[in-house]
């Protein structure tokens, strides 16, 4: 009985003393996944997701206050590389909104480049007093030109679906 | 027509009911040998299966919120209910087949979310659960042809409702049931085997359930299926190999301890087993490996239950058994075309070297 | 000797496919007959794997029938030439065969009912030419593979310089359903298809051609015989009739004995496969120097009434080919372009006859058998099936729970989306759509990936650039502030030198 007892304490002490070790060896400081989603993000820092920043948006992902999908311009891609990385299950959340891109109504632009120099991805080419256009490759419908630009003249439009970019829906669920 | 239509645009004619329909028609000439051996009782106990497992899936289907006809019309509910009145005592009370109809539907099959989830074979679950529970009821066994009483409808009817229980007069033990009780005396396997008459086991007249009388006509059946392709020979063969090779091994080497082949793949639900219980589509893996290590399974490890079990039959037992194991087997994927078994493209073999 | 006999042993171990019924009757015993022409002809610029072709006429121009109308861009690609003579009224979007309806870019053209040849090359005895040459002219022809798969034909041909060639195998299974398009070509012009499968032969510099003809095609398989007994590197085989036999590395495997590598291309054991429709074009393109302009599509389907083969005009609308085949006698519940396997459901009967329409079927409800999916029974038919050897019911299981990746690991990238698993289910579950959503959804992202790839280098190039103009800004700035101090400081002491 004592024997049993003593080794018991014995034991618990050990472990105990061993995760203790661990416990400020190993310390980290912050969230080491924070970084991981953020270097996963787009870091245009566009703020369409509501937060302050692709770092913001990265926080609130590991924190569970965000869903991984929130990131417009990183689309689905972005959405399974972070639910996959994290271990999350993505909500089937219906129709995703089809992607926008900027573009430039050549009447009203008046090559003043403010867009060009706000833009994060290098997206709008042109220089001063001559006419910008936007590479739609590049652009990931952020909205922060539309809001430098003195004369309105950048809206956004959808993307439109062609046969190439087309998918099969799936198939509604069986009853 | 402005919804996607996707390929093909043709479909074979065979449905799930069409199916389900196939198989109950290929159980109805041992069925129907069956009630005219004993009786009207068989028939009335009949009924309570397959009524009562008809009743609790409308009844759940109805509870889960889904819609209750198309589903009740796949005729899977009848087959549960056919599958369980034949693997229980033909003359077992009503009350027996009704519990294990609620068992079979509800706990075998409508809590893992109806057709096509259930991991058990729900007629082989209703069943097992009334054996452990009512050992006494499940295991009073009728002689054949009971002439020695008269028995018309309204003697049925007292029989199956009113009795708990089969007449003393009329009782009989199955094969293995008396094999194993003799054996456990300490008499040799000759007396107990004395029942046995292998033409008596093949066209079904001796004691047991309907399903296990006539291996003639199971057989039958289970041929037709495998003719109109309902079900494949991988697991029939698989299980009869399984019981058979260790049966036929064991009575070489020694006769006295061991029952031979015979006796066990004519008794018991040997041939039910083997053609309609361990096919059953849901709880057996998908690909041939698998087929093939299950059917095995199924028959060894009835070999091993009919042989040191507890219980003299262990077909139900052996199948529940493997069905824990298909989701393990279903992992165990065909190799795919131009890739090795490890999933490796195959090296290009030059066509002129097959010249 | 012309023949060759599949070893019975082959033919039992092959266990997947499926046997549906034919239909081919009665369009199988009708001569091939002249579609004519209709009001209007739309091309679609993109009728094949790869870019889309350019036009190279612009609207109002006259053009006759034959002439480049569009030109190839880049090494996998294909042009599109005048159907028949008339105007080019238009350069706009159209109705395509394509399952989800979106339009996209066709050059229209409005007949003048003359059908006037473009001035032809004609060449006397094509198989002198060499090989190159060959594949330069089928290019030219804008030939692509006419079963279906469409891949520019002539980049097919060069792969003999790549990978040696043994052995060419000409695809004259037609295992889809109604289909009998192929049968009646090698009927009835079994010479010309013989001729082009030796000039394939030549370009590719194999040295026999198998022609794999299903057992249903009695007369086809004589006919061929017949054309190719002068030839002794021309063999006849009859193979069984199973679907999907035509897929070409099942059709490989049945009349070689050979499984093509999963990762590789047929080119790797050898083999290169070519549709019997696609020979009978190079025919035309080499000796008469025709480009592709027309082919021999089935019109079939228990809505049409009289169901045959005809020949149409590329971008003949499918409206026109069912009213020159009786009419619809019910409304269909679905219309096909291609076979009622792989076809693609189509919304309308605009979509225009293109390089590899090889059908277009208007099915009744009752052909479809279109029913409300149930549970899956796990009865594993899909599995026996396959002719893959994949498990279509786990991988879309997998799917429907978005595990896409999962899905992928077990196959779905080997899975040919044949239909034959979607085809035995008896529970309808909708499998190939499930796959195409799946297959689709993939490639989708792995675009996108790249896209964003390509952003995220742009932005942190930006990030970058930006922040070494501001160091360097600080940097120059401190420098001139250090400047500016230092001489301050030169000047100060001299001061207070001489203060003090």
């Amino acid at each position: 009985m004592l024997t049993a007892m003593v080794s018991l304490a014995a034991i618990s002490s050990g472990l105990g003393l061993v995760l203790g070790i661990a416990a400020k060896k190993l310390h980290v400081e912050g969230d080491a996944r924070v970084e991981e989603v953020m270097a996963m993000l787009p870091a245009a820092n566009c703020g369409q997701c509501g937060f302050p920043g692709c770092a913001g948006a990265a926080q609130a992902i590991v924190a569970g206050e965000a869903s991984p999908s929130c990131c417009p311009p990183g689309g689905k891609v972005v959405a399974q590389t972070i639910a996959d990385h994290l271990g999350i299950k993505l909500d089937d959340g219906g129709e995703a909104p089809r992607p926008m891109v900027a573009t430039i109504q050549e009447a009203i632009c008046i090559g003043c480049t403010k867009c060009f120099r706000t833009c994060p991805s290098d997206a709008i080419i042109g220089s001063t007093k001559q006419l910008h256009t936007v590479m739609d490759e590049a652009c990931t419908g952020c909205n922060q030109c539309t809001e430098k630009c003195p004369t309105g003249a950048i809206c956004m439009i959808e993307v439109p679906e062609t046969l190439g970019t087309w998918v099969m829906p799936k198939p509604a669920m069986v009853s | 027509m402005s919804q996607v239509h996707a390929s093909p645009h043709a479909l074979s004619s065979r449905t799930t009911s069409q199916i389900m329909g196939l198989v109950l028609l290929a159980l109805t000439p041992a069925t129907l040998a069956g009630f005219w051996q004993f009786g009207w009782s068989a028939f009335l106990f009949w009924a309570v299966c397959v009524l009562s497992c008809v009743f609790f899936e409308a009844l759940c289907l109805n509870w889960a919120g889904k819609r209750v006809m198309p589903v009740l019309w796949d005729g899977s509910a009848v087959l549960t209910g056919w599958l369980l009145a034949m693997s229980m005592p033909p003359w077992a009370p009503w009350w027996v087949g009704f519990l294990g109809a609620a068992c079979a539907i509800v706990l075998g099959k409508q809590v893992f979310g109806g057709l096509g989830c259930n991991l058990f074979n729900p007629a082989m679950v209703g069943r097992t659960l009334l054996l452990v529970s009512f050992p006494v009821q499940m295991t009073q066994w009728v002689s054949p042809l009971s002439a020695t009483l008269p028995h018309d409808f309204s003697h049925a009817l007292t029989q199956i409702f009113l009795n708990n229980g089969v007449p003393d007069a009329m009782t009989s033990a199955s094969l293995l049931g008396h094999v194993k009780t003799e054996l456990s005396r300490g008499a040799p396997l000759i007396d107990g085997l004395k029942l046995f008459v292998p033409w008596q086991s093949f066209v079904g007249a001796r004691a047991g359930s309907l399903g296990e009388t006539s291996a003639l006509l199971i057989l039958a059946g289970g041929l037709f299926l495998v003719a109109k392709r309902i079900i494949g020979l991988r697991i029939p063969i698989g299980f009869m190999l399984g019981l058979g090779l260790p049966a036929l091994i064991a009575h070489g080497l020694a006769p006295d301890a061991f029952i031979p082949l015979s006796a066990h793949l004519l008794s018991g639900g040997a041939m039910l087993g083997a053609f309609f219980i361990a096919t059953d589509y849901v709880t057996s893996p998908s690909a041939p490996a698998g087929q093939w290590a299950f059917a095995l399974g199924c028959g060894l490890l009835t070999w091993l239950i009919r042989t040191w079990g507890g219980y003299p039959e262990g077909v139900g037992f052996a199948v529940l058994i493997m069905n824990a194991l298909t989701p393990l087997l279903d992992m165990w994927r065909p190799r795919i075309f131009g890739r090795s078994l490890t999933g490796k493209s195959l090296p290009a073999r030059r066509v002129e070297s097959v010249r | 000797m012309s023949a060759i006999v599949i070893p019975p042993i082959r033919k039992l171990l092959q266990r997947w496919g499926v046997h549906p019924d034919s239909h081919k009757f009665p369009a199988c015993g009708l001569a091939i007959e002249e579609a004519g022409l209709p009001p209007l002809l739309t091309v679609p610029l993109s009728q094949h794997v790869g870019a889309a072709a350019r036009p190279v006429v612009a609207v109002g121009d006259q053009v006759l029938r034959g002439q480049l109308i569009a030109d190839a861009v880049g090494n996998i690609s294909a042009p599109l030439h005048a159907p028949t003579s008339g105007v080019v009224v238009a350069i706009a979007e159209a109705s395509m065969p394509h399952p989800s309806g979106l339009p996209d870019l066709a050059i229209h053209i409005r007949p003048d009912g003359r059908d006037e040849w473009a001035p032809l090359h004609a060449e006397h005895y094509p198989i002198n030419l060499d090989g190159a040459e060959i594949a330069r002219r089928v290019a030219a022809a804008g030939i692509v593979g006419m079963g279906g798969a469409t891949f520019p034909s002539a980049v097919k041909l060069a792969l003999g310089a790549k990978n040696k060639i043994t052995t060419l195998i000409l695809n004259g299974s037609e295992c889809e359903p109604y289909l009998s398009c192929d049968d009646r070509l090698m009927q009835e012009h079994a010479d010309g298809i013989v001729e082009g499968a030796r000039l394939i032969l030549k370009a590719t510099g194999a040295t026999r051609v198998l022609v794999g003809i299903e057992d249903n095609k009695p007369e086809a398989i004589t006919a061929m015989k017949i054309a190719a007994k002068a030839y002794p590197e021309v063999f006849i085989a009859k193979v069984p009739s199973r679907y999907p036999m035509g897929a070409d590395r099942q059709l490989i495997q049945t009349l070689t004995g050979i499984e093509a590598p999963a990762d590789g291309r047929a080119a790797d054991v050898g083999v290169v496969v070519h549709n019997v429709g696609t020979a009978y074009a190079v025919h035309r393109a080499l000796r008469f120097g025709e480009p592709l302009t027309e082919r021999v599509i089935t019109v079939a389907g228990g809505a049409v009434r009289e169901p045959r083969n005809l020949r149409a005009r590329i971008g003949t609308p499918m409206s026109y080919l069912f009213e020159r085949c009786g009419g619809l006698a019910s409304s269909p519940a679905r219309v096909v372009v291609g076979g009622p396997m792989m076809g693609i459901g189509v919304p309308n009967f605009e979509a225009p006859v293109v390089k590899g329409a090889s059908g277009a079927l208007a099915l009744t409800a009752a052909e479809v058998g279109e029913r409300e999916p149930s549970a899956c029974i796990r009865c594993s038919s899909c599995v026996s099936a396959c002719p893959v050897g994949l498990m279509p019911l786990e991988m879309a299981s997998l799917i429907n729970a978005n595990e896409l990746g999962k899905a992928d690991d077990i196959g779905l990238g080997d899975c040919l989306t044949c239909g034959a698993c979607g085809f035995v289910c008896p529970s309808r579950i909708p499998l190939v759509q499930y796959f195409y959503h799946a297959k689709g959804e993939l490639s989708a992202m792995s675009r996108d990936k790249k896209r964003l790839d390509n952003i995220k280098a742009l932005t942190d190039a930006k990030t970058e650039r930006i922040e070494r103009e501001k160091r360097e800004k600080a940097e120059a700035h401190a420098r001139r502030k250090a400047e500016r101090a230092a001489a301050a400081a030169a000047e100060k002491p001299s001061k207070s030198e001489a203060a003090s």
